[in-house]
């Protein structure tokens, strides 16, 4: 069993069943007084993030998890299906499941998948993915500028801002942390 | 923790050098005497929340344990008539880690014979004033007299509770504190907490109130230093350390022994005494803005 003193940034604790990663702490002794560890953690369920103070030496319940890289294979239904790039293992996450980041997943893109005891909770797609646009207004010819934005659709049904120039049938880097367009991608 | 650039080492060991020598300044310019006691001592402080580092020689022998703060001897010292004192030691906490603790720090304790726990809390103020503009971190809101709160004040200002409702439950007490009331305290200027209760106190006398004579002063939610009005009656001071030693029992911690000469010399007889124990990291860290204590250390235990 593992208590306070194994608190750190990324430690995965079981409370009241659901699996919290710790996103920040803090040892905290008012004079005279009982040692806490104030932390922020997050739900790895429901992405929610909460503060919680422990009793240093409080015990703690591990949680059960591990982060496998897959590849994306094909959409079933609302589900979508990955492979173990090791075992060959398939699983399948909802859509629900996997929320925006269903917007990032191409053929054969790799992803880490989040498994709480076996069972799938999440996925870390790439930092950034190159996406084609489906549709958008015409460009208008000569303007570089990427002050001013516009909608585009991409492959994946992702709706992103980008500049001016883009046309439908360009390639996009985008940012799948923020879901950001960051450039056009030549080729 | 990526390790400091060699400049930012040369900073910390400047800031430190000019930090020691003001405030050494700040007690001789009052007739301070500059003192130094041992760092391994026979009992370390009961507080039951209080874990020291015991010293064995190779072959096992236990010697004593590292000081988590010179208090017993400082005191001693005042029994044997030395009225203005201050020292500049390491203290020891064996189980403190974090932004605001670290195992080995840095300890100023001054002490006042003949006179009271608003004596020293002048000289506190007066104190960080002092050297906050020698270290021309200009900090207006530093300057006397800072605010003053009691427990209770604080309590009801900042979580909405009395004392009164907390005061039996001391790990409730210690997490409202520490989770709502701490956070807020000082954040505008900084503000001295007096009137504890007096459990949690047990080497502070008793005001006519009936609360413990100790106060605490918090700069932007940090907890900068703890003094008292001394408990001079040894009797009373006995009674208190078989008490700790009983929680220490209750609680699984180990038992460390009473200082017994401590004891005979506040028999003989130590004067009304104001007594205050800051944390130099805590205060360097505040000064100049940093976010934890390590990053004022030179040597913080993860980059040893």
């Amino acid at each position: 069993m593992a208590d306070t003193s194994d608190i750190k940034k990324g430690f995965k604790m079981l409370i009241d069943g659901v699996p919290f990663a710790v996103v920040d702490h803090q040892f905290v002794k008012p004079g005279k007084g009982q040692a806490f560890i104030r932390t922020r953690i997050k739900n790895m369920m429901t992405g929610a993030v909460i503060d919680r103070t422990f009793k240093s030496g409080e015990k703690l319940e591990k949680a059960d998890t591990e982060e496998r890289t897959m590849q994306y294979l094909y959409p079933e239904g609302d589900s979508r299906v990955f492979m173990d790039t090791q075992s060959y293992e398939q699983i399948s996450l909802t859509n629900e499941q996997l929320g925006d980041n269903v917007h990032y997943l191409l053929d054969g893109t790799e992803v880490d998948i989040m498994l709480f005891e076996g069972r799938p909770i999440g996925v870390t797609p790439p930092t950034f993915v190159e996406l084609l646009v489906t549709e958008t207004e015409p460009g208008f010819k000569g303007d570089t500028s990427s002050n001013t934005t516009k909608p585009a659709m991409c492959e994946t049904g992702l709706q992103v801002n980008v500049p001016l120039f883009v046309n439908a049938g360009d390639k996009l880097k985008v940012d799948t942390r923020t879901g950001d367009y960051v450039e056009r991608v030549k080729g | 923790m990526a390790p400091p650039s060699d400049l930012a080492v040369l900073q910390v060991l400047a800031l430190r050098a000019s930090l020691l020598g003001s405030i050494r300044r700040f007690f001789d310019e009052r007739d301070f005497v500059e003192v130094e006691t041992p760092a391994i001592v026979p009992s370390p402080g009961l507080d039951v929340h209080l874990s020291a580092f015991e010293v064995r020689t190779s072959e096992g022998e236990s010697v004593g344990w590292l000081a988590t703060s010179p208090e017993y001897q400082m005191k001693r010292l005042l029994s044997a008539g030395a009225e203005r004192i201050f020292q500049l030691s390491r203290s020891y906490r064996a189980e403190e880690h974090g932004r605001h603790h670290e195992r080995e720090f840095t300890m100023l304790e001054w002490y006042r014979g003949n006179a009271t726990s608003d004596d020293v809390i002048r000289d506190t103020e007066e104190l960080v004033a002092f050297v906050a503009n020698a270290l021309d971190q200009p900090a207006p809101e530093v300057q006397p007299p800072w605010q003053r709160l009691t427990v209770d004040e604080a309590l009801q200002f900042h979580a909405n509770v009395d004392l009164a409702t907390l005061v039996n439950d001391e790990e409730r007490f210690f997490r409202v504190w520490a989770e709502t009331v701490q956070p807020r305290l000082g954040n505008e200027r900084p503000v001295v907490v007096t009137d504890w209760p007096s459990s949690m106190a047990s080497l502070a006398r008793l005001k006519p109130n009936g609360m413990a004579d100790r106060f605490e002063a918090f700069y932007r939610g940090v907890e900068l230093c703890n003094g008292f009005g001394e408990l001079t009656d040894a009797t009373e001071q006995r009674r208190r350390f078989e008490q700790n030693q009983s929680e220490r029992r209750a609680v699984g911690a180990p038992v460390y022994p009473m200082d017994e000469r401590f004891l005979d010399d506040l028999e003989r007889g130590m004067p009304d005494s104001g007594g205050n124990a800051l944390g130099v990291d805590r205060l360097l860290m505040l000064l100049v803005g940093a976010g934890s204590i390590q990053s004022v250390m030179v040597f913080p235990e993860e980059r040893l």
